[in-house]
């Protein structure tokens, strides 16, 4: 069976859990950038969690089904329409053949996920369909969805039921100021004790420009570098460094005034400095930000890194047993 | 009654197509269904906004370059 693309809606892609373990060739792990969504989607429909489905952003697309199939919406919040018959989110769905998928404007959030009963099929590229579309990797032929596209839908495991839901309390988005908790890192020490107060102290933005490579933030004051003679091989800017891995999450300033988080399909590494890293458990977080929304950065330490990761993974766990 | 267009998309929104060209379409002027009335620019790309209908003395309602969220009235016609 497939499914008939009517309306592509902004930059839709294909998705799943990513492709780990290439980045150190410089190829990003990709992914659903709101990973509890597209899970919980997925386990909605009776998918297997790294079933790749749909990341629909700021937008919608209108998607026509040629076998009955069941379909869940969650992430964004934006009014899910089958056949203009309004539908809730983060709920199992059944919808007919022939019957249209369409959505309204966003409401809140930023990334709508859509998985369909027997998860999106198209060929798989170094272990994920996950669409990495400035390499051209994965999803359809490398690129977002287009009219008259016709995705492959794999064969339904018979186990999700219509109706089925995530519980309101266990579904998850962005506060406001939304709050996204950083460990200070390796070059922490390269601003002042100022700018590194300064830093938590601001009210920064989201810029329209971030994507899924990285969210850039302005509005908060430029930082203060401590001075030094840059290093053979750092460029000359107080911002760079001698070329350095880019974790996933890692925060890097360039010249010193727009923070700029890395997400699933960020490169690799690189010549600028790194103040921290935006923990794990705050990255679906950062995918659900929409353009010009506040965001205040939270100091955290290891510890309560790793509680809030474990805390999460329990989150998740209680979305399985809710939905399973 | 009036009509309404409203952005698609969350985003900054501009009435010109370049900052050295004219604006889409004056404050006052009429569209055919289809034109372009403006710019959302999100994630390095611009996306056209278009009248779903024709209209008679536009009326904005958002600044050139402010910052807009979906569903948000951009402009009012006749």
């Amino acid at each position: 069976m497939s499914v008939k693309v009517i309306k592509p809606g902004l930059l839709t892609t294909v998705q799943d859990l990513g492709r780990p373990g290439y980045f150190h060739l410089g190829i990003p792990m990709g992914g659903a950038m709101d990973r509890l969504a597209m899970r919980s989607a997925n386990l909605l429909v009776g998918n297997d969690e790294g079933a790749a489905g749909l990341e629909a952003v700021f937008m919608g697309p209108e998607l026509e089904f040629t076998q009955d199939a069941l379909v869940a919406v969650t992430g964004a919040d934006m009014p899910i329409f089958v056949d203009e018959v309004e539908q809730p989110g983060w709920t199992a769905i059944a919808v007919k053949a022939g019957q249209r998928l369409g959505f309204g404007f966003l409401r809140s959030g930023a990334r709508a996920y859509i998985a369909i009963s027997g998860g999106i099929d198209t060929p798989p590229a170094l272990g994920s369909r996950s669409t990495y579309a400035i390499g051209a990797l994965g999803g359809v032929e490398g690129r977002a969805i287009a009219v008259e596209d016709e995705l492959p839908i794999g064969r339904a495991s018979g186990k999700g039921r219509a109706g089925a839901s995530v519980p309101q309390a266990l579904r998850r988005g962005p506060g406001s100021p939304a709050e996204l908790r950083m460990l200070p890192g390796l070059y922490w020490h390269r601003i002042t004790e100022a700018a590194q107060k300064g830093f938590f102290e601001d009210e920064w933005a989201v810029a329209p420009e971030a994507d899924r490579m990285g969210y850039r933030f302005r509005n908060g004051r430029p930082l203060e570098f401590v001075e030094r003679e840059q290093p053979f091989g750092a460029g000359s800017d107080p911002s760079n460094i001698v070329d350095g891995c880019y974790p996933y999450g890692s925060v890097q300033v360039p010249g010193g005034t727009e923070p700029i988080v890395l997400h699933r399909d960020a490169v690799s590494g690189g010549g600028y400095f790194m103040i921290g890293t935006v923990i794990s458990a705050d990255m679906d977080l950062i995918g659900q930000l929409q353009p010009h929304t506040p965001v205040k950065f939270v100091k955290v330490d290891m510890d309560a890194a790793l509680a809030a990761r474990a805390e999460r993974a329990a989150l998740m766990q209680r979305i399985r047993e809710a939905v399973g | 009654m009036a009509k309404t267009i409203q952005s698609p998309l969350p985003g900054t929104f501009y009435r010109r197509p370049a900052p050295d060209q004219p604006e889409f379409v004056a404050e006052g002027g009429s569209v055919a269904a289809g034109d372009t009335i403006g710019l959302i620019e999100v994630m390095k790309t611009f996306h056209e906004v278009t009248a779903e209908q024709a209209g008679s003395n536009i009326r904005f309602s958002v600044e050139n370059e402010a910052p807009v969220t979906a569903g948000a009235v951009l402009a009012e016609m006749d």
